[in-house]
This record gives C-alpha cells, structure tokens and sequence, in this order.
C-alpha cells in the first residue's frame, strides 16, 4: 500500500484547497506516478482531475509538482519520488490553479508567443529545402525538443514574481532556438525586443529551471547565450 | 444555448488539423481549431522515426513514383491509387513548405533532408532494392513537425478553442453538417459551433485495445461522431499493430531503429526475419514482421520467462550512431524497458498502433457516402482528414513514415479545397432548434442519468475484448464470441454513470463520452473484421488464409444503422501513370 498525498480544489464547491489522502495498492510495482493517478481516478475517486496525453513524456501535459519537485507523471517512477514511503502530489506552482492538479497557462503560453517562436526569413524560398549544414543543425539540438510542459517556468522564483515580465526559461529556451537557427533573418529584431530589464536579465542563474527539465534540457545556457548577444549588441 | 460562427471549423489540433487551420488561416476565411488537448499535446507529437516522400535527397535518382509503386504494394492493393498518386507526388511539396516554415529536418553533409531507411521501401518499383526514403528530425519528427505546425498557426493568428471537446454533430433537414456542439472543458459550458465547412482531424482510436501506442486522448471521436449522425465507415476492420511497442509498456520504439541496421531476434537469438523476409528481413511491411512475430511467440521461441516476446536488438549500431540518430528511444527504452540500448536488447512486442480506416473521403477532404446505388455521394459540409479519415492511401497496411505524409497532404489539399468552395459560396439552410437540440441528446442524458456503471471499468473490459478477439490473428468463431460480448457492453456503455457532475474542468465526463466513441468504433470494426472473409495486409484470418482478390479486392463500408456491411469499389485509375496491378505481396 502507498500513501498518496493529492491536492484538491474544486472552485464550485470548496472555498480552499485541501490535500487528500488515499492507499493505493501497487502490488509493490515500480509505477509511473501517472499510473497511479490513473488508479486513483478509476477505482478510488473519478472527480480527481489532471491533465495527461502521451504518457511517454513528448507531449508536455502532465507537469506536476511531485514530492516538492515539478517533472512529468508518466515518466516518474515511484522509486524515483516517493519519500518517507509517501507521495505528494501537487500542481505546478506559480500558476493559478483551474481544478485539482491543473494550472491555467495562460501566462505561460503567452511568454512563449510573446517570443515570436517561428522562423522569420524574408528572401524567396527556393524550389528545395533551405540548406543547412549539420554543423549549424546541431546548434539547435537541446533547444528544439522542449515539450512546453512548463516544469521550468513554474519552478523560477525569477517567473514567480513577474510571469507577466520576465520570460521565463522555456519562452527563452525557444528564443534561442530562433537566435541560433541559421535560416532565421530575424536575430536583431529578436534582441531589440528583448532587450528590456525584465524580459531576460531577471534571470539569476539559479538553474532549478535544468534541475527539473524532463528532456534534460539547460534553460540557463541558452539565457547565457542570449545575454552575451545583447551586451555584444549594445556595445 | 450559445451559438458562435466561423466559416470553417476544424476539430483535432494534431498535425492534419492545424496542417488544414493553417491554410485557411492564410485566406481570411473566419477559422477556429477546436483541440481537446493543447494542440501541442496531440498524438502527431509521438510520431518518431520520419515523413517518407521522395524528395530525392539520399538518392537524387529517387521518385515519386516508385514512392507510389510501393505504397500500393504495401496496402496490399486496397489503397486508392488516384490518393496515393496524389499524395506521392505533392508530397515533396509539402515537405519543402514545412522545411521553410522552420521544421528543424536532420541533414546531410550537402545541407539537404537526412532520409533513411523505412519499412516497404525500394527503388525502381522493387527492382532496385532498399531506398532511404523517410525524411527525419532525429527520431523526434513528429514533435518537430506539431510544433512547427503549432508555430506558425501562432504566426498566422488561427482562434484556437484549446481544451474544448466537441460531443457531436449537428446536422440540418437536408442531411448537411452544419457544425458541431462542444463543451469548454474548463467552464463546462456547451455551445452550438456552427460553420459551413466542419473538418474532422480527431486522429485515430488505438485505445480500443488494451495494448496501444497510442496515447489516452486516442478514443476515436471522429468516428463515433460520424457513425452518430449516420456517416458511414471505410476499412474499420484494418488495425495495424507495430512490431516494436515496448513489452508491457506498450510506448512505440520506431521503425527508423531498423532502418539505422537494428534487427529483431527471437529467444535463440536468432535475426528471424531472414526466414519469413528474405530480401527485405527486418523492413518488410508492417503487417508481416508483426505476424513473424507472433508466430516465433507462438512456436516457443520466444524471450522472456514467459515466452512472450522477442527483442531488438541495436547495439552493434555503436553509442554514437544511437545518440545521434536515436536519442529519444535510448531515452524511452531506459524509462520504460529499464534497458540501456547501447548495451542490451529492448524487449519487443506487436502493439496497436493505427487505423487505415475511417471517414471515408476523396482527395479534397470531402467525406463521402455510398448511396443504395453504390455510387459515392459528397455529404455536404463535413471533411476529414488525417487518421480519421480513410482516403485511402493505406489500404489494408499503412508504410512507416506515410501517415505523416497523408496527414500533411490531406490537411492542406482539405484547406485548399474550402478555401476554394468558401470563396465560391456555400449555401446551407440553418440547424432547426430540434436540429441542435437532437445533437446534443447523448450529452444531456449524460449528465442527467444518475445510475450505470463505472467508465474505467467498462473500458478495460471493452479494450480487453478488442485484444482478446480482434487482434494480429483473427478467427470467424472467436470473433462471433467477441460480437456477442460486445453487444452485452453496448447498452452498458450506453449507460456509463457520469459519477462527478460538476462543470470546472471535468474530465469524468469528458472520459465517458469519449468511452462511447471508443465503443462506436469498436463495435465498426468488429462487425467488419468478422464480414471480411479473407486475410490482407493487417487483416489476418485463420479461417480464410489467403487473399481473395475476386471477393474482396474492395473497400468495406460500415453502416451504423442495421450494423450493414457493404462493399465500394478501390480506384484503379490514377490520372498519370499506369495502374499498378495487384501481384502476390513478398517482400
């Protein structure tokens, strides 16, 4: 029997949220902490509510705060998580909670739109693909795979005071994946649009942001990169 | 009940919808995707190993038409040759517009599309052995391909209903579709989405099996929805299982492993595939290596203390081929086998993975029926496109890399094609109140029934029937028996008891509706799997071994209404090449 420790909220009906408890039975199996969300809602309490798609950890949706720590449901083992045989399970923090385990967004998605995450080029484009070399390539590799789960944006203390300012490490991650895409013309609009004092440089390097990316990507080293574009900008 | 309006309305954000919200976005019509999920959240994200399309980059010989000439083979001569001639040749197309749009495509030294090697493919019309053919961001194609697809619908400003699940649709006094009703999973509110052109990208349904690569939101709501308002079916009986599903996870471990040299073995550790493929071993279709596999389960030589599986094996491929080319299967293979592929074998087994069927369309996304003539008729207003629907370019076996060509072609001919007609006029009398009232029957009685049973259950015991009886192997009495069980599910199911009736982000309800979906399509293929009395591509019968190209050289169609089963003819003409002629299928 595991102790499950679930963050409950449902606005209808509760004035605060409350952290319920139920025993699940793994048969002493190393599950996913999804697997045993999905046997809570199905044998113990269909109400309980959280977001989850692919279960194999590419589609982003079950980022959740586990055992003090934000990473995906469905690619967390319990031997991973479970502490003082007990797990707990919360949203993400920082983000205004819809129901139980799931956040409202918003503020997340409008950080990454604000990015302008799509290529920009303005000349022709040719009858074939845009050439790249794989050296260029292999610039955008740890950049192009986040998932927009936002376990590193909602563990920034940086995007806990200012979501609306401060990009955030995914919305940066992305960036930089544009900044340093061979084929986008755009880089020195990117920069301008970036160059504020809250956008990128409330950044402090604190790097929960690589502590819990799920992909194994680093959030810091792409802000690194685009600071060091704008001061060689500005000089 | 709230009404809003659009011109077009596309229902799925996966790679087909927002292939097709982004071409009518570029042409001012008023358009909106309604997703269930973020759209980045879509089962097009798990795609791995590539887009197949003869863009001549691995070999500057390559052609479309031997991209064609396979892909007919592969569907073991039920693919409709005018869509898959389509299809093969806009294809490059395509490919190049994604690449311009920003997909980030693997290279090559020269700077091109990296393409490797998949399953069924060969140059020269199968004379001219394997062809490297599947362009590839990594084994992440899928992921590159949404996101980019996502990227430039933020660029093109697509009004995107995220998180809403649309129920069914509402259908006018002429028979046309005239929109559909959709909750907002967030307020719960329910609201009549009318348009002139609804387009169904609602993706596949793998979920009805209990052993699925597919992800949770799979359940089928295209077809359901379809089936609902009397829209029938096309080739529900095809299933493709994939040979490599992870043994117990069921996560997908891509063909693109062997076509970068990997090989399946059985528990002697001996490359099977030789024996049943001896030309093109571990890369025949799809429908064969699955078959192999369960044979070498089934005459004892599989791995494990249970015999009940077979391996990969990929690490004579070398720690730096598989970090570069494969990094997100070592990562799955480590997460759910607890196996490192650079030193050991990833257990292997045959998982449910695609329909061919669906909605049956032609290449413009128009979803058709067959009148008591046997002629085609379009019905007005609806589209599909995608996994959902069945155009058919897969036939009885899809090729690896083709479904996301078919959902990229398809998505974008369906935008052009409403574009066109939008700009042309379309003109469709209004949904009476009975009209939408009639719509939105199943979602009231939901929500008022207060008795029946509980929805996990009754889907474990739905996807254990289609396992049980609707699996790689099919058997005439067994699938009578697997009937019978499902017609005890049926009225259950109908019932499902909504246990949480409360409006903020329920996904309780959302899961019971999407039960009845899974159900719909469930029962479709049932009913066809047991009509089809022969063995093609994916369909393998016991009883009927072999194919029978004087009965069955045909499409099924599946009508709800009666449970009828008809036939409807495949296309033989393609508009610029010859007609390939169906032969004996080896590989």
């Amino acid at each position: 029997m595991l102790r499950v420790s679930v963050y409950r909220f449902n606005p209808e009906t509760d004035a605060n949220p409350q952290m319920q408890e139920y025993q699940v039975e793994t048969g002493g199996r190393d599950l996913m902490v999804l697997d045993v969300l999905e046997m809570i809602k199905a044998e113990h309490d269909a109400s309980v509510t959280y977001r989850r798609s692919c279960r194999e950890g590419v589609c982003g949706s079950d980022g959740l705060n586990i055992n003090g720590k934000n990473g995906l449901a469905c690619i967390t083992p319990l031997s991973d998580a479970v502490k003082n045989d007990k797990l707990v399970v919360r949203p993400l923090p920082g983000l205004p909670v819809v129901r139980d385990l799931v956040v409202d967004m918003s503020l997340f998605y409008a950080q990454y739109e604000k990015i302008e995450p799509y290529l920009q080029n303005s000349s022709p484009a040719p009858a074939i693909e845009r050439l790249q070399t794989p050296e260029d390539r292999a610039k955008l590799d740890g950049l192009y795979e986040c998932i927009l789960c936002a376990c590193c944006s909602t563990s920034c203390p940086s995007f806990w005071w200012n979501p609306d300012r401060f990009v955030g490490p995914a919305g940066l991650l992305q960036a930089y994946r544009f900044l340093a895409d061979s084929r986008d013309q755009a880089t020195d609009d990117r920069l301008a649009k970036l160059d504020d004092p809250f956008s990128v440089f409330r950044c402090h390097g604190i790097q929960n942001c690589v502590n819990v990316c799920p992909k194994g990507l680093n959030p810091t080293r792409a802000i690194g990169h685009i600071r060091t574009m704008l001061l060689k900008r500005a000089a | 009940m709230r009404t809003i309006s659009f011109d077009g309305v596309i229902v799925g954000g996966g790679g087909a919808g927002m292939r097709a919200a982004l071409q009518l976005a570029q042409s001012g019509y008023k358009t909106a995707v309604i997703s269930k999920v973020f759209p980045t959240r879509s089962h097009t994200v798990s795609a791995q190993g590539g887009i197949t399309c003869a863009i001549a980059s691995a070999d500057p010989q390559d052609d479309w038409r031997w991209h064609m000439y396979d892909t007919v083979k592969g569907s073991d001569y039920i693919g409709d040759q005018d869509a898959i001639e389509y299809m093969c040749s806009v294809g490059p197309e395509a490919i190049f517009e994604l690449e311009h749009m920003g997909l980030p495509f693997s290279r090559t030294e020269e700077g091109r599309i990296y393409q490797r090697p998949f399953g069924g493919q060969s140059k020269n019309f199968g004379e001219g052995g394997q062809a490297a053919r599947t362009c590839a961001a990594a084994d992440r194609t899928g992921h590159a391909l949404l996101h980019t697809l996502y990227q430039n619908n933020v660029k093109n400003e697509t009004v995107f209903f995220n998180e809403w699940f649309a129920t069914d649709l509402v259908k006018n006094q002429d028979g046309a579709i005239v929109g559909v009703i959709a909750i907002c999973i967030e307020t719960g509110e329910t609201v009549y989405v009318k348009c002139k052109a609804t387009v169904f990208a609602t993706g596949g349904a793998g979920r009805i099996y209990a052993s699925t690569t597919n992800a949770h939101i799979n359940t089928g709501d295209g077809v359901g929805m379809a089936l609902r308002a009397d829209v029938p079916v096309q080739d529900m009986e095809m299933w493709q299982f994939h040979p490599t599903g992870i043994y117990g996870a069921g996560t997908l471990v891509t063909e693109g492993c062997r076509g970068e040299g990997g090989y399946l073995i059985n528990a002697d550790g001996e490359r099977f595939m030789e024996r049943y493929a001896p030309n093109a071993k571990d890369l025949a279709g799809r429908d064969v290596v699955a078959r192999s596999m369960v044979l070498e389960i089934l005459e004892g030589r599989g791995c494990g203390p249970d015999g009940d599986h077979v391996k990969l094996k990929l690490d004579h491929l070398g720690e730096e081929v598989l970090e570069s080319r494969l990094p997100g299967i070592c990562e799955l293979s480590r997460t759910f086998a607890h196996v490192d592929p650079v030193k050991e074998p990833i257990p292997v087994v045959p998982t449910c993975h695609y329909m061919m069927g669906g909605i049956t369309t032609n290449i413009h996304g128009q979803a058709l029926t067959v009148d008591a003539a046997g002629n085609d008729q379009v019905i007005p207003g609806l589209y599909a496109c995608g996994e959902v629907a069945c155009v058919s370019v897969h036939g009885a076996n899809r090729l690896g890399g083709n479904s996301l060509l078919d959902l990229v072609v398809f998505g974008r001919a369906s935008g052009l094609f409403i574009e066109d007609a939008l700009r042309q006029g379309i003109e469709m009398r209004d949904a009476s109140m009975t009209d939408i009232e009639s719509a939105n029957e199943r979602l009231v009685s939901l929500n008022e029934r207060n008795d029946g049973e509980n929805v996990s259950a009754l889907r474990k015991e739905l996807q254990g029937v289609m396992q049980n009886y609707f699996g790689v192997f099919r058997k005439g009495e067994f699938m009578q028996e697997g009937i019978k069980k499902l017609d005890d599910l049926k009225e259950r199911i109908n019932n499902v008891k909504l246990a949480d009736k409360s409006n903020a982000f329920n996904t309780a309800r959302v899961e019971c509706l999407e039960l009845q979906n899974l159900f719909e399509t469930a029962e479709a293929t049932a009913i066809v799997a047991e009509a089809r009395k022969e063995s093609r591509g994916a369909h393998a019968r016991e009883d009927f071994t072999e194919r029978n190209d004087d009965e069955w050289l045909c499409h099924s169609i599946y009508h709800r209404e009666g449970r009828a089963v008809s036939k409807r003819s495949v296309n033989f003409a393609p508009r610029t090449v010859d007609t390939f002629q169906p032969k004996v299928r080896t590989y």
